[in-house]
């Protein structure tokens, strides 16, 4: 075991834990963000740079401070480790940063994207970015390319989080897409215009922090605030089936895998759920689901939906002057 | 364009891969990528096709996209057809200050073709490329495996002249580049 | 002038066979290691000799060595850093063209002394007419009994292949290099595991450079205290520096180190001043990613003391106005180079040469660039100057590998010592354009011709 204090918290954690995992075991007010790192996806982490803190105190065998800013997704707790996170200006200045680099050339389609409301990018940006733009230069653009009938991707959008990569890596038998090309014209792509297409491809929906995987057959249905979740299940042969129906109305707009307050996906689900089942006959009711995570649709507005009343002449007599 | 359209290699090349293949401990034979891309792209006219690099794909083993992804990372690896003499150019700091932009401008107006184009005739590509280890004999350009340095617009001139006829593509190496064991 | 250690035999006619090499005394070190040595004491003379890494980072090589982890039964792997392309350097290559076996014999004798039975030599792909040259080298070594199964009757076996890289800055890094090597995009690792212990195909490996390896040869020949006698302070031994820019003689140089840096750019034998005898300006001392210096302060420093060729002494006064001996990359601009075009170049170099994987590099990288460029073609304000401050200040420190910071470096060191000079692109961009950006490179090239 390790002891390790997070801005002045302690807490103590089995060997090989990462300073993130251990934050996040105290809570959500000292876990540093994170746009990259996926908890079920090995070797996720350590690109986008957001969820750097300052180590103080290295151990208590070695209490020289590091030198540098570490990503605490793929930095591991020693015993006696002081970390500072939210308190450091460091941090937050680097972090401030970062949010600017990743917004640099992201475009401002939030109107249109149909992530937004539930994008960790606007979350990240709302908290720790600046309101104005310091560039002036065109957004880079990529050729738009078909993924297949069920998947689309946006690549103006992509941070290069290498999520989506990992889960056809990890989860699918078959990858077909990757990254391409080098620097900032690195792309997410299947290089020669082929569809992915396979049991579990729908995930990388799921696990893009951003909009630049998002559900074809629920484009533009909806912004995410007008649904409602409900969790359900189903007797499935492929996966889990454990799933989030959201609903207007009476109707299934989308499926997705359920997500832990972090926005990462808890058990990936399979395509036949995702695309194949969106009947409430199709499924088991369990409740509605209270979504947890900070965010706009985390005001659960859907549960306590009232009509407004219409204002009478009465009302209207005894607004102040 | 699909993944499982592929060509074959000469007999010869494809035995010089498998020999490549050699260099690298069992189980880790996608360490020869590099290598076989090389030759590959040597073998093809001096760029990698998608059947082409399907066949490098199915050599080693892996997935397709495990060749692409490689080959759009390296700039050496060329994903669309150049000239018969792809001239690279570099411009990076010491060349630069030798004199390199002129360079560079020299050949541009020689061959009515800017920085990244290939002449109409598809005899000559032109390309600006990053520091290529010649500083001290800046400034300097690649045809191929030769470097050709201390340039003056006179040996420019010069090796415009050569490489004008040129029928066999200016790769940057042959079949006898490596010891075969 | 003292002696040359690794250039000793360079003008030798047909040094670059077997037969001349071994004439010279090529391959003893691999004979005295194998025949009176154990490994554990080569490791010993390593240390002992005070050797840094030539590469660029001046990490002690004996130490770095000692840090091989050995578990049962997994193999070890030297790997040998041969992708020299950090601009200005050139070093490795010219050691490699004209004496290939020096190389193939340190490689020998230190996989002798790490243990292993393999060794890979990364050379960056452009160098091919080098991968012709080191392979004719190892196939001679190998018929001569150096290479291969028992060697010499020593019981030890080894073999050494090259590998080609494909036109990747970034395989300079050590991790990237592995990845590459294992056939992938260059992406570096996420340290730790440092190479040491989880390296190439997960084993234990050390990655070396090529002057580092090749300098094993006279340490292993000589003895560790022989070489730590030579240099000064913790810099011991010599330097191969590449010189380039605007001087007399631009070529590779074997210094000892503790030599002025004054004396290094106008002795005669030497760089042999600057060219056209014109003023120099400022020096870029080990590499593009160094910060840059303006005259005053390459040749002496802050406090008035004449700058060394050391370690030490190009780092004295830290970045507010020192630098680092880098990879030995000397670029010496005259009064008439252009600072903001030279970081321009530099600049482009890195945003053209990032891996792309995290996102400060990935996106500053390109950022500075069209800044640098806008500020060039006479579009920039003053707060374009402070945006690229703020800019670096932010990709330092903050990416998974030094490229960040080797981006950001040349920048802050312009902005820092050069500054009235972007001033003068933005408040009078006619007169730069016209001076700098193109009549300079234009003047050049004719006075050349």
């Amino acid at each position: 075991m390790a002891k390790v204090t997070i801005d002045g918290i302690d807490i103590e954690v089995p060997d090989g834990t990462t300073i993130l995992q251990a934050a996040r075991m105290i809570g959500p007010e000292v876990a540093p963000p994170t746009m990259c790192y996926h908890s079920k996806l090995k070797t996720s982490g350590g690109y986008c740079r957001t969820c750097l803190v300052e180590v103080t105190k290295g151990s208590e065998k070695d209490p020289r401070p590091m030198p540098k800013l570490v990503a605490s997704c793929r930095t591991n707790v020693m015993d006696g480790m002081v970390v500072t996170n939210g308190l450091s200006e460091k941090v937050q200045d680097a972090r401030a940063g970062v949010v600017e680099f990743l917004l640099l050339n992201h475009p401002l389609d939030c109107p249109i994207c149909d992530q937004a409301g539930e994008c960790h990018l606007q979350d990240l940006s709302y908290e720790h970015g600046n309101y104005n733009t310091r560039t002036d230069f065109e957004r880079r653009t990529f050729e738009k390319i078909d993924i297949g009938d069920k998947i689309q991707l946006h690549m103006t959008r992509c941070i290069l989080c290498y999520r989506c990569v990992k889960v056809a890596e990890q989860i699918t038998d078959g990858r077909v897409h990757g990254v391409l090309n080098r620097g900032d014209l690195s792309e997410i792509s299947t290089y020669i215009k082929e569809a992915i297409d396979n049991d579990f491809s729908g995930n990388m929906i799921d696990v893009c922090p951003v909009g630049a995987l998002t559900d074809k057959t629920f484009r533009f249905k909806s912004r995410v605030w007008f649904t409602k979740p409900v969790d359900a299940h189903r007797d499935c042969d492929k996966c889990s089936g454990k799933v989030v129906l959201w609903y207007k109305g009476d109707d299934v707009l989308r499926v997705t895998g359920r997500k832990d307050q972090w926005g990462e996906v808890e058990e990936f689900i399979c395509n036949t759920c995702r695309f194949d089942k969106k009947q409430t006959s199709d499924w088991t009711i369990e409740g509605v689901r209270e979504i947890s995570r900070h965010s706009v649709i985390s005001a659960n507005k859907y549960k306590r939906l009232v009509r407004p009343k219409r204002l009478t002449i009465n009302d209207i007599k005894a607004l102040p002057e | 364009m699909s993944e499982t359209e592929t060509i074959k290699f000469s007999a010869e090349t494809e035995a010089l891969m498998q020999n490549i293949i050699g260099r690298y401990p069992e189980g880790r034979h996608k360490s020869a990528l590099l290598p076989l891309l090389h030759i590959a792209q040597a073998d093809s006219n001096g760029w990698l096709s998608v059947p082409v690099m399907n066949r490098v794909a199915e050599i080693l083993n892996i997935k397709p996209i495990e060749v692409y992804e490689v080959a759009s990372f390296y700039s050496m690896f060329h994903l669309e057809p150049v000239g018969n003499c792809l001239i690279e150019v570099c411009r990076t700091s010491s060349c630069w200050l030798r004199g390199a932009n002129d360079i560079v401008a020299h050949i541009e107006k020689r061959l009515g073709i800017k920085d990244g184009e290939t002449s109409a005739d598809g005899k000559f590509t032109l390309r600006t490329v990053e520091c290529l280890g010649s500083c001290g004999t800046a400034p300097m350009l690649q045809i191929g495996e030769q470097y050709h340095e201390n340039l003056t617009m006179e040996k420019v001139d010069q090796l415009l002249e050569e490489n004008r006829n040129t029928t066999k593509h200016s790769t940057y190496l042959d079949h006898t580049t490596f010891r075969t064991v | 002038m003292q002696r040359k250690l690794l250039l000793e035999h360079i003008d030798v006619p047909g040094i670059q066979s077997y037969d001349v090499y071994r004439s010279k005394g090529g391959y003893a070190s691999v004979e005295k290691a194998l025949k009176t040595m154990t490994p554990d004491a080569v490791v010993e003379e390593v240390k002992k000799s005070g050797l840094r890494g030539r590469g660029g980072a001046g990490f002690p090589t004996g130490m770095k060595w000692s840090f091989l982890a050995k578990p049962e039964g997994v193999p070890r792997y030297l790997v040998c850093n041969a992708d020299e392309s950090e601009p200005g350097t050139f070093k490795d290559r010219y050691l490699m063209q004209h004496i290939p076996h020096l190389l193939i014999e340190g490689m020998i004798t230190s996989s002798f002394a790490l243990g292993a039975k393999t060794s890979y030599i990364y050379v960056r792909g452009e160098f091919f007419y080098i991968i012709r040259i080191l392979e004719k080298a190892i196939a001679e070594a190998y018929k001569n009994g150096w290479l291969g199964k028992n060697i010499q009757g020593s019981g030890f076996d080894h073999d050494i292949y090259v590998h080609p890289g494909a036109g990747a800055y970034i395989c300079g890094e050590e991790t990237a290099l592995l990845e590459s090597l294992e056939g992938k995009r260059g992406n570096p690792r996420i340290k730790p595991p440092f190479p040491a212990v989880k390296g190439l195909y997960d084993c234990p490996t050390v990655v070396n450079n090529v002057e580092t390896i090749s300098a094993v040869v006279p340490i292993v020949n000589n003895g560790g205290e022989a070489y730590a006698a030579i240099g000064i302070g913790k810099s011991t031994g010599n330097k191969l520096i590449s010189a380039s820019g605007h001087i007399k003689k631009p070529g590779v140089y074997e210094i000892e180190m503790g030599l002025t840096v004054e004396e290094f750019i106008y002795s005669d034998a030497l760089c042999g001043g600057i060219l056209n005898d014109k003023k120099l300006k400022a020096v870029v001392a080990g590499g593009s990613s160094v910060p840059i210096l303006p005259a005053e302060l390459i040749l002496k420093t802050a406090s008035g003391e004449p700058r060394l060729m050391s370690y030490e002494s190009l780092a004295d006064g830290g970045f507010a106005t020192g630098t680092m001996l880098g990879s030995g990359g000397f670029i010496v601009m005259d009064e008439s180079a252009s600072i903001v075009h030279n970081l321009y170049t530099f600049t482009r170099f890195y945003h053209h040469e990032s891996c792309g994987q995290c996102s400060p590099c990935r996106e500053g990288t390109s950022w500075m660039e069209k800044i640098l460029h806008k500020i060039l073609e006479g579009h920039g304000t003053i707060s374009d100057i402070d945006l690229l401050w703020d800019i670096q200040r932010k990709i330092e420190g903050n990416t998974i590998c030094p490229l960040g910071d080797a981006a950001a470096w040349p920048v802050a060191s312009a902005i820092r010592h050069f500054r009235p000079e972007f001033e003068a692109y933005v408040n009078n961009p006619k007169q730069q354009l016209e001076v700098s950006y193109y009549d300079h490179c234009r003047n050049l090239a004719s006075a050349e011709v």
